[in-house]
């Protein structure tokens, strides 16, 4: 019975074998005259041309074409049409009477989302991390049906967004079952999503409740790199598991930590999709982050003209913190590399 | 037999430190228990949701399974009406229609006897219901909107997307692990300086791009953008770096090409790093939201999370059509998952993406 499963099996990936094989003999009838004419010394830049062609047009080009959209004014997208040099777009960013009050900015929306999106990253990285390590120190345990509990965890990683968006707008309806359960236990109401109050907590626990798998699987993988014969040995002095925990198992997670704490900020600064299928940035501005400010200036604001030149300019201040965020991360996994070499 | 339960009892239950159940054991099976009914309560809510009816979706306090309040048709009125369990003053119990609700009383005639109506305070009644599943809530939106294009569409660009993304990564992956040539630390800095750029900084930009080649409102100008990976190259380069140079020079002495060897020898051997990278792909391009709502605004090359997005916002009070394509929408990647589950987290694990 195995062996006619197998059979078939091998049967149909021959099968589904026969147009790569066309093709790449295909291919082959291309590739084998420039072989003869450049050399097999030259043949790798042949095979790494089409991922750099696609790198230089879809990277590289629209990362010096980004300097010129905020350097531009105009409400064209064609370069020709556009005006050159201005800092018109910074000058607007950044004209504020006080940078702490929003309300005295002529992009009072882009100063908004700045301040939502520092608020957003702070609780949302840090409690992510919180709950990421409790889950995995207990997943790590030798509990009963453990991988049936990991994937439990780790199954909303795989939503797209406007399925988180959707499932969770549903259910912290006025009258959806979050409600329902509040007031089962003799509680009021409450309008997560449309309260201004709520709605910044309610997109951060939706955004926990996606993401945490992801960080818990890196924790767990950190944390069974640890060496047994530690625990072992701390076993055998009778040491607490809370000293345990606090003197062996954190101590040698940090490293880990740190790269899944700016990760996750990496991730969290360029927060868009749950939120903007969950409240839309709203009620008011009190959930729209950056991402959305870029998005909503360049391309859907609707009846005023679409500023790309604004937009390109505040991605550029996105790009400066990514920019920061990500060498601190090359730094770090670096450090981390190093010091497992050493051990 | 109860020596061996016994003994599984014992099995399971045994703990490091023996016979002392710590504060931390309870906490934890405590922990899990609120985690499964948090993290997978409500995708089964989701799921047995879309199976109800509408007005059983938006009934308050809601039901768990789809239990519809059985409606009948009473002579003298247009649409049908609800039925409810009436305790009458005397304590018999009478099935009536309810025509509507007046405060805390209703008005509700006996569909046997449709002429006269009576008054019935509402804490005396009782819906009646039957166990029902709607599976109009599936049939009709595939039928009465474009959810079937909205899906080949989807199909389209995952599929094409993840094959254009494993043959150019896979070919420069292969460049830059068994060859030594002139500029590959630079091409290396390169595809590592890419790393540093996500497509949010650059939006305007590639959207100038896409627009140039004439792209926008194409599965194109979906496609295309997001194909070279700089994770996909490093993934695949340091699986390759591990296979055995011998082969190589081997296939060399029996006058392979290059392109041969490639396909022929690197390729298959490096079958377990495509296919976590392919994985990967079909997750990022199913469920890709923020760059094909830029491209796309016309309908017919709507994907499926965009239609369902749009869809949402057209029909806010739809919620049975709108939870029966979030299902379906979810679907796929579920039953992928289910199948690759073991797969995908030690991938995840391994190279730290998603």
């Amino acid at each position: 019975m195995e062996n006619i499963r197998n059979q078939t099996k091998i049967f149909f990936l021959r099968i589904l074998n026969i147009p790569f094989a066309f093709l790449m003999h295909a291919i082959d009838l291309i590739m084998w005259p420039i072989q003869k004419i450049i050399g097999v010394r030259n043949m790798p830049y042949i095979f790494l041309l089409p991922n750099l062609i696609f790198f230089g047009l879809f990277v590289i080009i629209p990362l010096g074409a980004n300097f010129f959209f905020s350097l531009s004014s105009g409400d064209e997208l064609l370069f020709a049409e556009r005006e050159l040099p201005t800092t018109k777009q910074y000058d607007q960013l950044f004209d504020c009477e006080s940078y702490l009050n929003p309300n005295t900015c002529t992009e009072d929306f882009f100063w908004r989302g700045v301040y939502n999106t520092i608020f957003f990253v702070v609780f949302q990285v840090g409690l992510m991390i919180f709950f990421s390590v409790l889950t995995a120190v207990i997943l790590n345990k030798k509990i009963i049906g453990r991988g049936f509990f990991r994937s439990v965890f780790f199954f909303p990683v795989l939503l797209s967004p406007v399925v988180v968006g959707l499932i969770w707008q549903w259910i912290l309806l006025k009258n959806g079952a979050f409600n329902a359960i509040i007031e089962s236990y003799g509680g009021d109401k409450v309008s997560f999503l449309t309260d201004p109050s709520w709605a910044m907590a309610s997109v951060i626990f939706v955004s926990i409740w996606a993401h945490m798998g992801f960080y818990t699987l890196i924790v767990l993988a950190g944390l069974q790199a640890i060496p047994p014969n530690l625990y072992e040995a701390a076993e055998m002095d009778g040491t607490s598991r809370e000293r345990i925990f606090f003197r062996i198992t954190l101590p040698l997670l940090m490293p880990n930590l740190l790269v899944v704490f700016i990760l996750a900020s990496i991730k969290g600064v360029q927060t868009f999709d749950e939120i903007y299928v969950l409240t839309g940035g709203g009620p008011g501005t009190s959930t729209s982050l950056i991402v959305q400010y870029i998005f909503t200036t360049g391309f859907a604001s609707s009846g005023s003209v679409q500023n790309f030149g604004l937009a390109a300019a505040a991605s550029m201040v996105l790009g400066v913190v990514l920019l920061f965020l990500t060498l601190m991360q090359l730094y770090f996994s670096r450090n981390k590399e190093s010091k497992h070499q050493e051990i | 037999m109860s020596e061996t339960t016994s003994r599984i009892i014992k099995i399971a239950t045994k703990k490091r430190y023996k016979n002392k159940y710590h504060w931390t054991d309870y906490f934890s099976y405590f922990y899990l228990f609120l985690g499964v009914l948090l993290m997978f309560g409500p995708v089964v809510w989701l799921g047995l949701s879309s199976l109800k009816t509408l007005a059983g979706i938006q009934e308050y306090p809601p039901t768990i399974l789809p239990l519809s309040q059985i409606q009948v048709d009473v002579e003298g009125y247009d649409k049908p009406l609800p039925i409810f369990n009436v305790t009458q003053e005397d304590g018999s119990v009478k099935q009536l229609a309810q025509i509507k609700r007046i405060g805390i009383n209703a008005k509700m005639v006996d569909p046997l006897n449709p002429g006269e109506t009576v008054k019935v305070p509402i804490d005396k009644r009782e819906k009646i219901r039957e166990f029902k599943i709607q599976w109009q809530n599936y049939v009709d939106p595939l039928r009465k909107y474009d959810f079937l294009l909205y899906f080949k569409n989807s199909t389209f660009i995952t599929v094409v997307a993840t094959i254009i993304t494993l043959i150019i990564n896979s070919m420069a992956a292969y460049a830059l692990s068994i060859y030594e040539f002139r500029g590959k630390n630079f091409a290396l800095v390169f595809v590592i300086g890419t790393l540093l750029i996500p497509l949010t900084i650059i939006l305007v930009p590639v959207f100038y791009v896409v627009a140039n080649f004439g792209m926008i409102n194409s599965l194109w100008g979906v496609i295309l953008p997001g194909a070279a990976t700089p994770t996909g190259v490093f993934l695949l380069r340091q699986y390759m770096l591990t296979l055995p140079r011998e082969l190589i020079e081997a296939a060399r002495m029996d006058h392979a090409s290059e392109w041969a060897i490639y396909w022929r020898v690197v390729l298959p051997l490096s079958i377990p790093a495509i296919a976590v990278l392919a994985i990967f792909s079909i997750m990022w391009r199913w469920n890709d939201f923020l760059w094909p709502l830029i491209v796309l605004s016309k309908s017919e090359v709507y994907t499926l999370q965009i239609g369902l997005n749009a869809f949402h916002g057209e029909l806010t009070s739809q919620w049975n059509y709108v939870l029966s394509m979030t299902m379906v929408t979810l679907l796929p990647i579920a039953i992928i998952f289910a199948y690759l589950q073991k797969f995908i987290t030690t991938g995840i694990a391994s190279t730290g993406m998603k």
